[in-house]
């Protein structure tokens, strides 16, 4: 103030100088922005153009591709394939569903009941992860193997005959069926759909259950309109945390199942990696985003997540 | 102005709807209604004894308050008549009905909890909805209406608890708990979150809604100013045990320990012998002073050789310069001092007067004709009626129950 008062006349000069530090703090955003918009960009934004690219192109591979703009592949896709889309979308649905079933009872006892065992129970949820993903499915194999106790146990207490009755087992055999291969996404995704319902359950304000017990609400009424409806947020990352990665997986179905199995992740390996046709490879990937694309939206849409606090 | 006129005509309706369905809720037993009792209740955690075991009975339709500090046991023994807490030992009873082994959701009561403990998830109709849709009840329509009314928020049933200012939530809670025309509404420190304006302004509420309604109020808190502006009857608790019981201006004027006389207001205690008894009143000597107190007044040892301390409210004191000693009427409680301190509070001036027989006397002096010449530093007479001086057992700390609440706070004006 001193200063501006006793030299008006100059009071314009400094004016650069002060303007320059002001406009880079007002792009420090941007600058911080850059990393992650430039990793995007070389690792999202260039691969699904070029993949775009590939997949309306035509030749083989002696002879090189070429765009042609041949959007019958496409097409072609849907019509060869659209079985194992449909597997892809049913064995990932159930799996999610085994998933929530699982796990929110698992989830609402860490939150609510599990005490000091807390951080113990949560560090067990994750623990399988320090092992590969390939290994803990290839456990399964041993798990669900033919005449193994599992099984044994399940024919015994003639599970077998009604889960084959409903067409997921054949006979006394689990693995190379849909229910090995759902079992094993079941396992492999459960901790994708405890954790986020877990912290959802846990930022729950226990007073709003004494409040709704005050309220004449039974436990199992709280839980229906106060619990419930406040952990939606997690139910529904949760569900898309394991519906997504499981819809694309092709690992388990890979492993645990048979050529009856096979799921959409399945034929895209091995269009990109055995037979090398690329463009139908590319078709179908951009396919199977769009399919599982469609059906978060309808979800996300259905359950209202904008209303949840 | 018209706007104003048809708000306050629609409130009139919706407070006498209200009152008439307390009444009809009152009607429809025999046992209906009628006081909470407590009957030896006590409350421990491992070794920590939260509530030693406690008698209390709070007549049915009182405001009735639970005072105390943080930690005294207060809001437990809220909880265990809500039945948020099982009590260690004793049984809860309202009227004939023995509730200690119920279930919060089939008791006849409900809170209003500290923090609101609104349902984030519903908006502000569904939430003072909740309890009767839990009963079963279709059409709350008109009821939930009249309920928003009363608390003045009926243009707000369609917003979440998060878009309303804490004023609010609160009385979005009272209507929440209130709309089910409970036998008893216990209150845990409901207005502690809020401003001390707002604070004022829904003690007044508060007290409104309650003589409206005719629903026993228990009320838990802290603040000892608003324990007696809204109550009744007022207990006040410490270390988990109820100190002394009884309507507010009786607590204020005769405390029966120093916890009750240095937590409501402030006290002057001075350590006194009893010398003599002559009729109704004991001669007491502190240094060189004489003072009288009545016996009734005296709840310590009333025999000669007693140790007493002797009690008297700043705002009952007088203070005379000591040039002018000689015009104060005979047979009042003398002390001299210095003044130590003076600080002007508008209406009335406080004073700290350094005493022989009291170290820290406080005065407050009401700024009628100032005297200039009191001032830090000059001498001065303290004197008071011997009708307004407590007697109480000096076996008691005399600091209990200070400290928790600022010396000069609540009762200054």
């Amino acid at each position: 103030m001193a200063t501006v008062t006793g030299a008006p006349p100059l009071a314009p000069a400094p004016g650069p100088e002060e303007r320059s530090p002001r406009r880079r703090g007002r792009l420090t955003p941007y600058w911080l922005l850059l990393p992650g918009m430039l990793w995007l960009l070389v690792f999202f934004a260039l691969p699904m153009v070029y993949q775009a690219s590939t997949s309306v192109q035509t030749g083989s591979l002696e002879e090189g591709y070429r765009v042609t703009w041949h959007f019958a592949t496409y097409w072609d896709a849907v019509t060869d394939y659209w079985p194992q889309f449909l597997r892809s979308v049913a064995y990932a649905g159930a799996a999610t569903v085994l998933c929530l079933l699982l796990g929110y009872p698992l989830a609402y006892l860490i939150a609510f009941r599990a005490g000091r065992w807390r951080n113990l129970v949560l560090v067990l949820v994750i623990a399988p992860f320090f092992t590969s993903f390939l290994i803990r499915t290839l456990a399964w194999k041993t798990i669900l193997a033919d005449g193994g106790p599992v099984v044994g146990a399940l024919d015994a207490l003639h599970v077998l005959d009604v889960t084959s009755w409903l067409g997921v087992t054949a006979g006394d055999r689990v693995l190379a069926t849909p229910l090995a291969v759902v079992c094993g996404l079941t396992y492999n995704f459960l901790p994708f759909m405890i954790l986020p319902l877990y912290t959802s359950l846990e930022r729950i304000d226990g007073r709003l259950h004494e409040a709704a017990g005050d309220l004449y609400a039974r436990p199992f009424t709280t839980f229906r309109k106060v619990t419930f409806p406040l952990s939606a947020p997690g139910v529904v990352s949760g569900t898309l945390l394991t519906f997504i990665p499981a819809s694309g997986d092709y690992v388990n179905a890979d492993l645990l199942g048979s050529p009856d199995t096979r799921m959409a992740g399945n034929v895209i390996q091995t269009q990109f990696l055995r037979v090398l046709d690329y463009p139908t490879a590319a078709a179908l990937s951009f396919l199977l985003m769009a399919g599982i694309l469609a059906i978060v939206t309808l979800y996300i849409r259905r359950s209202g997540t904008e209303d949840l606090v | 102005m018209i706007t104003v006129i048809r708000k306050n005509s629609a409130k009139n309706s919706s407070r006498n709807s209200a009152k008439d369905s307390a009444k009809d809720a009152g009607k429809d037993g025999p046992e209906a209604g009628g006081d909470v009792r407590l009957s030896g209740i006590s409350k421990t955690y491992g070794s920590f004894t939260a509530v030693r075991p406690l008698d209390l009975t709070v007549p049915q339709g009182s405001f009735f308050a639970l005072l105390g500090a943080s930690g005294c046991g207060k809001t437990t023994t809220l909880r265990m008549i809500a039945g948020l807490e099982e009590p260690s030992s004793g049984t809860v009873s309202l009227g004939e009905q023995d509730v200690t082994d119920l279930p919060p959701y089939r008791r006849p009561v409900n809170t209003v909890f500290q923090s609101y403990a609104l349902f984030p998830h519903l908006d502000i109709f569904e939430n003072v909805a909740f309890g009767l849709r839990r009963r079963g009840i279709k059409s709350v329509k008109k009821q939930v209406g009249e309920m928003l009314d009363l608390v003045q928020l009926g243009e707000q049933a369609r917003k979440k608890p998060h878009q309303l200012s804490g004023g609010q939530q609160q009385r979005v809670a009272v209507a929440r708990a209130l709309i089910n025309t409970p036998r008893v509404l216990l209150l845990d420190e409901p207005l502690g979150a809020l401003d001390l304006k707002l604070r004022r302004q829904m003690q007044l509420e508060l007290k409104r809604i309650q003589t409206e309604v005719g629903i026993t109020f228990i009320h838990v808190t802290h603040d000892q100013e608003e324990a007696m502006t809204m109550a009744d009857t007022v207990a006040v608790m410490n270390a988990g045990r109820v100190e002394q019981l009884g309507p507010p201006a009786d607590l204020y004027e005769n405390p029966r320990t120093t916890f009750v006389a240095n937590f409501l207001g402030t006290s002057n205690l001075i350590e006194a012998e009893v010398d003599s008894r002559s009729g109704d009143e004991i001669v007491l000597t502190a240094g060189d002073c004489k003072l009288v107190l009545p016996r009734a007044r005296c709840s310590g040892p009333t025999a000669s050789g007693g140790r007493v301390l002797v009690g008297v409210r700043p705002e009952k004191t007088s203070l005379t310069h000591a040039d002018e000693a000689g015009g104060i009427p005979a047979g009042r409680n003398r002390v001299t001092g210095t003044i130590a301190d003076s600080s002007f509070l508008g209406v009335s001036t406080q004073y700290v007067v350094d005493s022989p027989v009291c170290p820290e006397f406080e005065v407050y002096v009401q700024n009628i004709d100032r005297d200039p010449r009191l001032v830090p530093g000059a001498e001065v007479v303290l004197h008071w009626s011997p009708a307004h001086t407590f007697g109480l057992d000096a076996a008691q700390d005399i600091d209990a129950g200070t400290g928790t609440v600022g010396p000069d706070e609540g009762m200054a004006a």
